[in-house]
């Protein structure tokens, strides 16, 4: 080394400003001393948001989703089960949710139907997301031509409201399990599609991509070894993100009556039978299968929110 | 030119102490911020205090150009944040300031800005993007009226050549010279006593660098003090009566830029290095073409691309 | 400027024949077929042998996919829809009745959801990391986790069977010729349906907006207007209120599409005689022809906002009213969409 470029070395660790106050910092790395001097300022937080508990939040929360559905589906039958010796029971200790018009217990009711709102919620943003990381990668490296024709797709998507979108796609497959979870499939992918385009155009653009390249890589190699690491982050917090979305919708358009059957335990179906009793004043019929939908899109939205803390360096130092 | 010793400093000719203070002192300033370790590895990564600006001392005089010279995204900006009662949210500031022989506490600092202490940024990014420039100019100090406000404004653009028109442009539509004076117009308008300059001259090359610092030079002899902050050696040595050499968080060396003569009268190690890397002393130092060091050119050159002079790392700021 | 407006309406026209080709397509793959599933309703039944054929012509017959489309496309330039075999009256008509509902309730929710949304994002994105920012993000997080249909739900539970503040549902009071119906009717049976569309449009505007605040805040303009001594609300009352305001609108009038979509499921639970309402009874019963009316209509009111919005900025925005720009109303307009999701 130099001797100038020991005497610029200060330069030499600050990295082109990426992340403001960092690439500063970056240059030294030392502990400070307490001040010898007056404090003009103190900051307002002292703890920096703890990677580890993050990690565990987001291990928790995914534990909890899993164990919901698989108690869901193993309380099924149970679900079924009518007791008419049993009904308009409001909430107690033995029937914590109460019971419905036929004396079936609505916190199984409720545990069985969000199980599997959650599944075709899950199976559906799954599909979305393919379509999404295959349509956004198509327009950031197929040209002007793809690019805009996705472009002008996402636009004609976002024209018409999803719900109504949904009701038509779901009536032109006859209703039922694969109406709704086409259409939740079919409406959801636009904005992930868009993170994905950005990244991999961002990637692209990027000088290791272009070393890669000079130094003889093929276009695989460079997209497996150089894009994927780079883009599957972004991809997978926008996947876990739209989960809730899609949940929401899925119990909406059966809500309506365009999606599930209503043999089906599903939380729409629950709350839309619940409807016809709110006047007779069985208010839990509606109110705690609710509650446990809003939790449970609550915990999908803790997980990626926790899962995009990790992944985006940005917010994980903020 | 005198090599006294006096506040950790070295005075130059127009060093004046009227009142027998400086107009600015800052002693001990330290700037730092909590983060992550960025070496280890992701989980294990432990949390620490990092210094940005350590135990940093400076002063301006009455009447003279104090240029702050040191790397690229070295902190350097946050010294000017710190002197305007600036803090980032999560940032631990310490340190004494006095001005104009009074000590300064946050509250302090912060009743100085627009009254007594003005900036002059760096780019055009400063301005409000939807607001015409007049009327940025202008200010919204309610120490005049708007007419005199404006009656200001008017004679500070007659005077730094920029016609009426201007005043009805969006920040958008100015060039980079206009850009210029009219941020040197809205530190003016406010009438200030010192100017924080940091970075004033993005992309210029040296001969207009130094025509832009004549405005500074006829504040300072009109008896203000300018603090000019720059990665810029050459200009600095140029235009300013004294150099402070930042390194590290601090300053290794505050000394009158007639000290630069000749590399006894530097105190600091890294302040002879400085000297030796500079054209005119042949460049000594055998120079890396890597653009993480100094690029060291001829400096006759009328263009912006790649800093055809001594300079610190840029980021590519410069607009050309 | 003007090449620009042109360029944003045609843009509009040509999304709209898309939306009107993907929607018949959609709604003619329906297996549900229109004449059989309607064979009981009086629409059917008192229906001359030429409307009969038009049905036809539209949804039922053999003739090509392309010439259905043409046929119906060309009627529909022409103000005709159809007719609705669930109303027994022509589509535009039943519509017509209708929108006046919908749009009042998207009305109300769309400026108090906006005007509240805006302003809590401001205050909260000022300051930021106070317990007011806490608050305004807990509300919003927990706003957009709550289905809306389920909101309206409770809402009826509290405030119509419990409190009977409200009453239960519809536009007006059962049993009252429409021509009796007072304003003050329409509006006690308007207040909770449109409180519901308000409360949860808010969170939307609101997450969008402190965002921004903190981002303009957080800007070199606003750090030299401090530095020139200016207070942080004098700041955001001159530099951020003027900044902000577009965006906000441009997310704003984006967001019509989920405000719509809103209303279809409120409609639902108030019994609110509505659009969304007819939507949901026209699917259900096989009502090709209301279905497709209103999805183009709802797909025309989105474009139609989001038009509105682009020429909006092109007035308002000097960098493309000077400029006669391109990018910066399609930068714009793509965050405001990304965050209407």
């Amino acid at each position: 080394m130099s001797r100038i470029d020991e005497a610029y070395a200060v330069a030499g660790s600050a990295n082109a400003g990426s992340v403001g106050i960092l690439a500063d910092a970056g240059a030294m790395v030392s502990e400070a001393r307490l001040p010898n001097a007056p404090v003009l300022h103190v900051p307002k937080r002292r703890k920096l948001s703890n990677r580890k508990a993050t990690l565990a939040c987001f291990v928790g929360t995914v534990v909890l989703l899993t164990a919901l559905v698989v108690a869901g589906r193993l309380v099924e039958p149970a679900a079924m089960a009518t007791d008419f010796a049993m009904k308009n029971l409001p909430p107690s200790l033995a029937h914590p949710f109460g019971t419905d018009w036929m004396g079936r217990d609505m916190l199984l009711r409720t545990l069985a139907g969000l199980s599997t709102s959650v599944l075709v919620g899950l199976l559906a943003a799954a599909a979305s997301s393919v379509m999404a990381l295959v349509l956004g990668t198509v327009a950031a490296v197929g040209g002007r031509r793809a690019d805009a024709v996705v472009t002008w797709l996402i636009d004609l998507l976002m024209g018409v409201p999803h719900i109504v979108l949904l009701i038509l796609i779901s009536c032109a497959l006859g209703k039922g399990f694969w109406g709704v979870t086409i259409g939740v499939a079919l409406t959801h992918w636009a904005n992930l599609a868009r993170v994905v385009r950005a990244e991999v155009l961002q990637c692209r653009q990027s000088p290791f991509v272009a070393a890669a390249a000079k130094l003889g890589a093929t276009r695989t190699q460079v997209a497996w070894r150089h894009m994927v690491p780079y883009v599957l982050p972004q991809f997978l917090v926008g996947l876990v993100l739209l989960f809730p979305h899609a949940i929401l919708h899925e119990a909406a358009i059966t809500f309506l009556g365009f999606g599930l059957p209503p043999e089906q335990p599903a939380i729409g179906i629950i709350l839309s039978e619940s409807m016809r009793y709110l006047t007779s004043g069985m208010w839990w019929l509606a109110v705690f299968p609710g509650l446990a939908l809003v939790a449970t899109v609550l915990l999908f939205d803790a997980a990626g929110g926790s899962l995009r803390k990790l992944a985006d360096p940005r917010s994980a130092q903020e | 030119m005198d090599g006294e010793q006096h506040h950790h400093h070295s005075h130059a000719a127009t060093s004046a102490h009227p009142g027998h203070h400086h107009l600015l002192t800052v002693e001990d300033l330290s700037v730092s911020f909590r983060m992550y370790d960025e070496d280890a590895p992701y989980f294990s990564a432990k949390q620490r205090e990092v210094a940005v600006i350590e135990n940093l001392s400076v002063s301006v005089h009455v009447g003279e150009i104090v240029a702050v010279v040191g790397a690229s995204g070295s902190g350097k900006t946050l010294l000017a944040d710190s002197i305007m009662g600036l803090f980032e949210p999560n940032a631990l500031v310490s340190g004494r300031m006095w001005f104009d022989g009074e000590e300064m506490d946050a509250e302090g600092l912060a009743r100085l800005r627009g009254h007594g202490i003005s900036l002059v940024p760096q780019s055009v990014q400063n301005l409000d993007p939807l607001m015409k420039v007049g009327r940025q100019v202008e200010g919204f100090g309610a120490r005049h009226g708007a007419a005199e406000a404006k009656a200001a404004r008017e004679r500070l653009f007659a005077r730094y050549g920029l016609g009426p028109e201007v005043a009805d442009m969006f920040p958008f539509q100015l060039s980079g010279g206009m850009a210029r004076r009219v941020l040197l117009c809205c530190a003016l308008a406010d009438e200030p006593r010192l100017i924080v300059a940091d970075e004033p001259t993005p992309g210029l090359d040296l001969p207009l660098a130094v025509r832009a610092m004549d405005d500074f030079r006829a504040f300072a002899d009109d008896g203000g003090g300018v603090l000019l902050i720059t990665h810029d050696i050459e200009l600095a040595l140029r235009v300013a009566d004294r150099i402070a050499v930042f390194k590290d968080g601090t300053v290794v060396e505050e000394t009158a830029v007639a000290n630069f003569a000749s590399p006894e009268l530097l105190r600091s190690e890294f302040a002879r290095e400085l000297w030796h890397a500079l054209p005119e002393h042949g460049f000594e130092a055998p120079v890396a073409q890597d653009d993480t060091a100094m690029h060291v050119g001829v400096g006759e050159q009328f263009t912006c691309s790649p800093t055809p002079r001594v300079a610190f790392k840029d980021e590519g700021r410069d607009e050309c | 400027m003007l090449r620009y407006a042109a360029g944003q309406v045609a843009k509009f026209v040509l999304l709209m024949l898309a939306v009107s080709l993907v929607t018949f397509a959609l709604v003619s793959a329906s297996p549900v077929d229109p004449a059989q599933a309607n064979v009981g309703q009086a629409a059917l039944a008192s229906m001359g042998d030429a409307k009969r054929a038009q049905v036809a012509s539209y949804w039922g017959s053999d003739l090509p996919f392309h010439e259905r489309y043409l046929n119906w496309l060309a009627a529909a330039l022409h103000g005709d829809f159809g007719t609705s075999l669930r109303f027994n009256a022509p589509v535009a008509d039943v519509i017509a009745t209708r929108a006046g509902n919908t749009l009042a309730l998207m009305a109300v929710a769309w400026v108090v959801g906006g005007v509240l949304g805006f302003a809590l994002g401001v205050a909260a994105g000022v300051r930021r990391g106070s317990r007011l920012d806490a608050a305004v993000k807990g509300y919003c997080y927990l706003l957009a986790s709550t289905p809306v249909f389920w909101l309206a739900l409770v809402l009826l539970v509290v405030f119509s069977v419990q409190l009977g503040w409200f009453p239960m549902g519809f536009s007006a009071p059962i049993g009252v010729a429409s021509s009796d119906v007072t304003l003050a009717d329409a509006l006690h049976h308007m207040a909770l349906p449109a409180i519901t569309l308000s409360v949860t449009g808010v969170a939307n505007i609101a997450l969008h907006t402190r965002e921004k605040t903190i981002d303009v805040m957080e800007s070199d303009y606003v750090r030299f207007a401090r530095t020139r001594g200016e207070s942080t609300w004098g700041i955001v009352l001159r530099h951020g209120l003027r900044n902000l305001a577009m965006p906000a609108i441009t997310l704003q009038f984006a967001s019509i599409s989920e405000i719509f979509g809103g209303s279809v499921l409120v409609e639902q639970v108030f019994s609110y005689p509505g659009l969304g309402q007819a939507a949901v009874t026209a699917g259900l019963g096989g009502d090709a022809a209301l279905l497709a009316g209103i999805a183009v209509l709802s797909a025309a009111l989105v474009f139609g906002g989001n038009l509105v919005a682009n020429l909006l900025y092109g007035v308002v925005d000097p960098r493309i009213a000077l400029r006669r720009g391109k990018l910066s109303a399609h930068a714009a307009n793509e965050t405001a969409e990304g965050g209407a999701l």
